[in-house]
């Protein structure tokens, strides 16, 4: 049987190259991508856990995971339309019009 | 048998989250990130949570990832994309980074005094896992289950409301 930490080593990864997406792309929409990356390593951690401690309260706390990645996915897709068709760019180093 | 899958999905779960924050093109990075969403799917049956993997398919795959799609193309993007100057010194704190996660969950009480093993009590329970979760989301969960409910109604006219065009003048 698998031991509970190669889940764990592979959220932790995964969530790294997350966090590293965020760190060195300019795209907006990459950087969209790398947050749902990293939603999913927390996913994969709590139904690791959940399974590995015989409780069921962690697959559920996924569920609610999904569903607010899901809403974060629109709202930041709004934000780049938006963002797109007054600079029409989704350059994150170019978006700088509430810079003081 | 177990283990092979588990190495499969794994690894094709780390390469592809690789590719989609390595790639230049949107669109590559995009069915990157649908490959890895599969395969962490993979990794929620090896997990006996057969209703999670579904709902990570239908709803990751299915509905966000063609949301994306269909964002990227109205978008046009070029695809000329350079990564920003600090890549190496972002890589190196990255691996730091990663190893002091571990360290501090290795150290950490609930992976060293009590080493979990796998039980099959939930997973092989005579009902089964989607009417075990079924059975606690509308019970014990139903506040945060209808919280949830309100939050994707406020996303959904959020986003409306900010992508209307605004009429000039």
């Amino acid at each position: 049987m698998i031991p509970v930490s190669y889940y764990v080593v592979v959220s932790t990864m995964m969530f790294v190259i997350g966090l590293l997406g965020i760190l060195i792309r300019r795209n907006f929409l990459i950087i969209l991508f790398a947050i749902e990356l990293m939603l999913n390593a927390a996913n994969i951690n709590l139904v690791a856990f959940s399974h590995y401690s015989n409780a069921i309260d962690g697959q559920i706390v996924s569920l609610f995971v999904i569903a607010i990645a899901a809403a974060e996915a629109a709202i930041g897709l709004a934000i780049i339309i938006v963002l797109f068709r007054s600079q029409r760019t989704t350059n994150v180093d170019e978006l700088n019009l509430l810079k003081w | 048998m177990i283990q092979s899958f588990f190495f499969y999905f794994a690894g094709a779960t780390i390469i592809s989250s690789i590719l989609t924050v390595g790639l230049r093109s949107p669109v590559y990075c995009t069915l990157a990130l649908l490959s890895t969403l599969l395969h962490v799917a993979g990794l929620f049956i090896l997990l006996h949570a057969e209703f999670v993997a579904a709902i990570q398919i239908i709803v990751y795959a299915g509905a966000v990832l063609v949301l994306y799609l269909f964002v990227l193309m109205l978008l046009n993007l070029k695809t000329t994309e350079t990564f920003l100057k600090q890549t190496w010194i972002a890589l190196f704190f990255g691996v730091v980074i990663f190893v002091e996660i571990l360290i501090g969950l290795f150290k950490s009480s609930i992976m060293t005094t009590n080493p979990l093993e796998a039980t099959e009590a939930v997973t092989a329970a005579p009902i089964g896992n989607t009417e075990t979760i079924g059975l606690s989301l509308f019970t014990e969960y139903l506040l945060p289950f209808e919280v949830v409910g309100i939050i994707l109604l406020g996303a959904a006219v959020g986003a409306m409301v900010l992508a209307k065009k605004i009429p000039a003048g």
